[in-house]
């Protein structure tokens, strides 16, 4: 029960989060400075995403193998190498120092 | 549409693996494999579909497993009214495809510049497939597979989205809120409740007050 009360709740939030801005707000343009402050949400939130994602534990920072898979996986997208490979080399290097760990 | 679908193909092995490991986890920890899959399509969030998962798995409750998905989801409220404008069609229809607004395709829609609907229409669909059929597969697997975690998946994960953000931070002004929003998480990561630090980061958009 506890399961599908989760389920259906967190499926209707999300469904209405998604069509906020193009059921809601249409095609009203947003004040320059409210779009400046929207412009910044991709960068931040990703950026934060990669963080909550690399070092993120149970409530504390966790420095484990996936920090430096990730660190490898900057360097290669620096290098410009395309998102698949940026994945690859992270689950190759945290991979392998789990193994060898 | 086309091109959408194009420019999420180097992205394919991210949603399919995720999706995998979600269907997993999904049913390790308690959810059958049909609220699995119901939560794949209804929901089409990764981030949050583990995040509610694993507070149940770990014995919160109902609430504090929302709470937790709902904190992680806010932001697609704020990718959403960014790509408003690109909807075509009734109200209907764009509270249909509006659900294929996802982290993925909404990067991709905007790296020209501005946000294309074709790219990210063609990309949420083919992202929502995939993500739906590997979490079923996910699930049908179950606990055969070895654990995600030593195939570095979390990490693979996180790379992902370093690879999307790269595009984005580009120039001083979101090089500046990036590096505040890295640091919120940090210092809330040890105190506050999971989902809590990821939100408050979202406090370095106000920057862009700043003219």
């Amino acid at each position: 029960m506890t399961v599908w009360i989760v389920v259906v709740v967190v499926g209707l939030v999300s469904i209405v989060f998604k069509a906020a801005g193009p059921v809601f707000v249409g095609k009203r343009t947003l004040p320059p400075r409210v779009e400046s402050v929207v412009a910044l949400i991709g960068p931040v939130m990703l950026t934060a995403l990669v963080v909550t994602q690399t070092v993120g534990g149970d409530q504390q920072i966790v420095l484990d193998a996936r920090l430096p898979g990730v660190a490898a996986a900057a360097v290669a997208v620096w290098r410009g190498a395309p998102v698949v490979v940026a994945m690859l080399v992270a689950a190759f290097v945290t991979g392998l120092l789990r193994l060898v760990s | 549409m086309r091109d959408g679908v194009r420019a999420a193909l180097p992205l394919v092995p991210g949603p399919v693996l995720f999706g995998l490991s979600f269907g997993v986890f999904a049913e390790t920890a308690g959810l059958s494999a049909v609220a699995a899959v119901v939560m794949s399509a209804t929901t089409f969030a990764g981030a949050a579909q583990f995040a509610a998962t694993s507070v149940l798995d770990d014995g919160g409750t109902a609430a504090a497993a929302i709470l937790a998905a709902v904190l992680l989801n806010a932001r697609y409220a704020g990718m959403s009214i960014a790509v408003a404008s690109i909807f075509p069609g009734s109200r209907p229809r764009k509270l249909v495809e509006s659900q294929l607004i996802v982290d993925e395709s909404w990067a991709l829609s905007g790296r020209s510049g501005s946000f294309e609907w074709p790219i990210l229409f063609g990309a949420g669909l083919l992202l929502y497939v995939l993500w739906v059929a590997s979490t079923a597969v996910g699930t049908l697997v179950g606990s055969t597979v070895a654990d995600p975690k030593s195939l570095g998946l979390d990490a693979a994960f996180a790379a992902l989205f370093l690879a999307l953000a790269a595009p984005y931070v580009r120039g001083r002004k979101a090089v500046t809120a990036s590096a505040l929003a890295a640091v919120i998480t940090l210092v809330l990561l040890p105190v506050a409740p999971p989902g809590v630090p990821f939100v408050a980061a979202a406090a370095a958009c106000l920057l862009g007050l700043r003219t």
